[in-house]
């Protein structure tokens, strides 16, 4: 008797679970697709029909941002380091910080349609764009926009068919980091984490996302003059196969791969890690834990960034988004930014409210011809970025199946 | 009727939560395994493929799947190694006094944050270490360390089963097996162990889950080991099929895993 009454309600239940989960999935599909009218946008990119802010309303009391580490700072990492405060009492728009460790990150967590702004880099912007979790921007409610370098302004990565789809911010190049005391004679090559890596076997470390693939076609484009790679981020199947041999050698040296900058300051510091990729930021976060390192752009080059702050689709602060973005890119945030985070301002202004008066100049923030070697990072896509047509490019669905192959081999 | 009502407005909570919160969610990633995304968005496309399963079948997957149930069972066996004499210390030999003191001991790292445990352990392997500076080497990080550091973190849920099971197995069934003249040896094996197999089974359903869907220490001290846990969270941003896909497996595996332990008895035990 008992063993039957068991039996029946095993059977309810299952039909309850069926039940629900049907309706779980029906819930989901009919969020799919919402977006009605679409554009298309040059290589056949569909937009979603959004429209930007029209006019700044009451401030909503706080806003979510999605930020680079080291792009929004409240104090909390550091006291002396803090263009928040003021910020939130003047605005009355308290902000709430979430920071990432990769563009995929950034992506994922803006689809989650909680944060309000996002410093997104040219490998993000289009996704972001493309699939909706962002809108369009008023520029002209951006006080500080015309201060901005007209040569970061409306590019291929911040507008579509001419409309801007965010605020610039800075731009910079990913650096070679290396220990000053264990790594001799000091790298002027990213031979260093490439094929000389065997002279550091076990302590090189990486970034870890399918861009660093751009990394190694960089440094093959410098190296392997036959592959004939135009551009990192346009590799037909033979590049990227050349890209991917590369990374491969290179795994056999690599101890451990960061994407969470406080892992690689870590690892910088007890010496696990000895040479390997970075941004300025880390290299100065190490040496204030009195770390000898030294950063630097190597000889061929590197990959870098020009990160946009750009609103959420379906953001619930936008007085406040808007109000933010204003105020980070305004010249004297901007310049503190720029030093800290160790990049190019955005604002031209900028340049004059550095404490390190020579920073603009370090940071090559008006030559243009220094930035023609830097190499932002873009979503590889199918259609060739370098231009070629009579061959299909790998897109970054292959980038990143590569990238788990290579962290597997 | 009455009692059937309260029956109903008892049950229903839990029954909601259960349904909605676990399995739903599970039927959510089964059903998301089946989808692709899009190459350039990485938005979820809802055609069904079977693309995801098929690439769970390629030799990238595979080693990774064969390593994570090698850590899993690397680190329950050890856990057993070291629980079993550890618990008969404490419940045979060890004076009451003692007895509280370790049973503290066992119980207090479970208060302490996970990741300070993982963190502290990243410290201690580092070179230059604790580990390198008392025995003269470290294994670095990678495949050892992470074995070593997730026996740490499940041990004493390895050792609280089996402890039960030694406190509950009588004296008397001891002695009648000394009686009847059986050496030390064959006592073990033969009452001992049968009676202690269902707490062991019972405790490596633990160490044997938490470590196959661990990624948070293997990413502190695994270096640049690659399990099913950190393959997932790598896929989640990129490919959310492949990764749903991945998790799929973990799912069937412990599956697997706990019918094989229900026909030990254990999950009675629990």
């Amino acid at each position: 008797m008992k063993e039957n009454g068991v039996r029946t309600s095993h059977k309810s239940l299952t039909g309850v679970v069926a039940v629900v989960a049907a309706l779980a999935l029906a819930g989901c599909g009919s969020t799919a697709g919402g977006g009605g009218g679409s554009s298309a946008a040059p290589g056949g990119m569909q937009v979603p029909a959004l429209k930007a802010l029209d006019k700044l309303g009451t401030p909503e009391g706080e806003v979510n941002v999605l930020a680079w580490p080291g792009y929004v700072e409240n104090g909390s990492n550091d006291p002396k380091v803090d263009w928040v405060t003021d910020f939130e009492k003047s605005s009355g728009c308290k902000v709430n910080i979430k920071t990432f460790g990769t563009s995929d990150e950034a992506v994922q967590l803006m689809r989650t349609g909680q944060y309000d702004v996002v410093s997104a880099s040219g490998d993000a912007t289009l996704r972001l764009i493309a699939a909706g979790d962002v809108e369009p921007v008023n520029t002209s409610l951006i006080t500080n926009y015309p201060d901005i370098f007209d040569a970061l302004k409306m590019k291929p990565w911040n507008s579509v068919n001419g409309v801007a789809y965010g605020i610039p911010h800075g731009r910079g190049a990913n650096l070679l980091m290396y220990r000053t005391d264990l790594v001799k004679p000091a790298p002027d090559s990213w031979s260093a984490v490439f094929d000389q890596a065997g002279a550091q076997k076990g302590k090189v470390t990486a970034y870890d996302s399918p861009i660093y693939i751009a990394d190694a076609a960089l440094y093959l484009m410098a190296t392997k003059p036959d592959l004939k790679i135009k551009n990192p981020y346009a590799l037909d199947d033979t590049q990227l196969a050349a890209a991917v041999d590369l990374l491969k050698a290179q795994k056999a040296n690599v101890g451990e791969y960061w994407s969470d900058y406080l892992k690689e300051i870590q690892a910088f510091k007890n010496g696990t890690s000895t040479v390997g990729t970075t941004w300025q930021v880390i290299a100065n976060l190490a040496k204030g834990e009195k770390a000898p390192v030294e950063a630097f752009l190597p000889k061929e080059g590197a990959t870098g960034w020009s990160d946009t702050w750009m609103v959420g689709a379906k953001s619930q602060h936008k007085t406040c988004a808007y109000k933010l973005i204003d105020h980070l890119v305004s010249p004297k945030v901007n310049a503190q930014i720029a030093e800290y985070f160790g990049e190019a301002p955005g604002n031209r202004k900028a340049c004059a409210e550095t404490v390190d008066k020579n920073h603009c100049a370090t940071f090559h923030a008006e030559d243009e011809a220094y930035f023609s070697k830097v190499h932002y990072w873009t979503t590889p896509i199918a259609t060739c970025l370098d231009g070629r047509t009579d061959v299909k490019c790998t897109d970054y669905a292959t980038w990143s199946k590569a990238w788990t192959e290579i962290r597997n081999s | 009727m009455r009692s059937r009502r309260a029956l109903v407005a008892l049950l229903t909570p839990p029954m909601l939560w259960l349904v909605v919160a676990y399995l739903g969610a599970l039927a959510v990633i089964f059903a998301t395994a089946f989808w692709t995304t899009d190459p350039f968005t990485n938005l979820v496309v809802r055609t069904f493929t079977l693309e995801n399963f098929r690439e769970l079948l390629t030799p990238t997957y595979l080693g990774i799947i064969g390593r994570t149930l090698l850590i899993a069972v690397l680190v329950t066996v050890l856990c057993i190694l070291i629980a079993v004499p550890f618990a008969f210390f404490m419940a045979r030999v060890a004076p009451r006094r003692l007895r509280a003191l370790l049973l503290a001991a066992i119980l207090v790292p479970l208060w302490a944050s996970y990741l300070v445990k993982a963190y502290a352990w990243r410290t201690m392997l580092q070179p230059g270490g604790v580990l390198d500076s008392a025995f003269g080497a470290t294994p670095g990080y990678g495949f050892a360390a992470v074995v070593l550091t997730l026996t740490y973190l499940w041990l004493p849920y390895m050792i609280l089963p089996v402890y039960a099971a030694f406190e509950r197995l009588p004296e008397s069934h001891l002695e009648a097996s000394a009686d009847l003249g059986g050496r030390p040896g064959a006592t073990f094996r033969r009452v001992v162990v049968p009676s202690l197999l269902p707490a062991i089974a019972a405790g490596s359903v633990f160490t044997f889950s938490l470590s196959l869907g661990d990624y948070i220490a293997v990413q502190i001290v695994g270096g640049k080991l690659q399990v099913l846990g950190t393959t997932v969270l790598q896929n989640i941003t990129l490919d959310l099929p492949l990764a749903a896909a991945l998790g799929t497996v973990s799912v069937l595996i412990m599956v697997v895993y706990l019918l094989a332990v229900r026909r030990t008895g254990a999950l009675e035990n629990l």
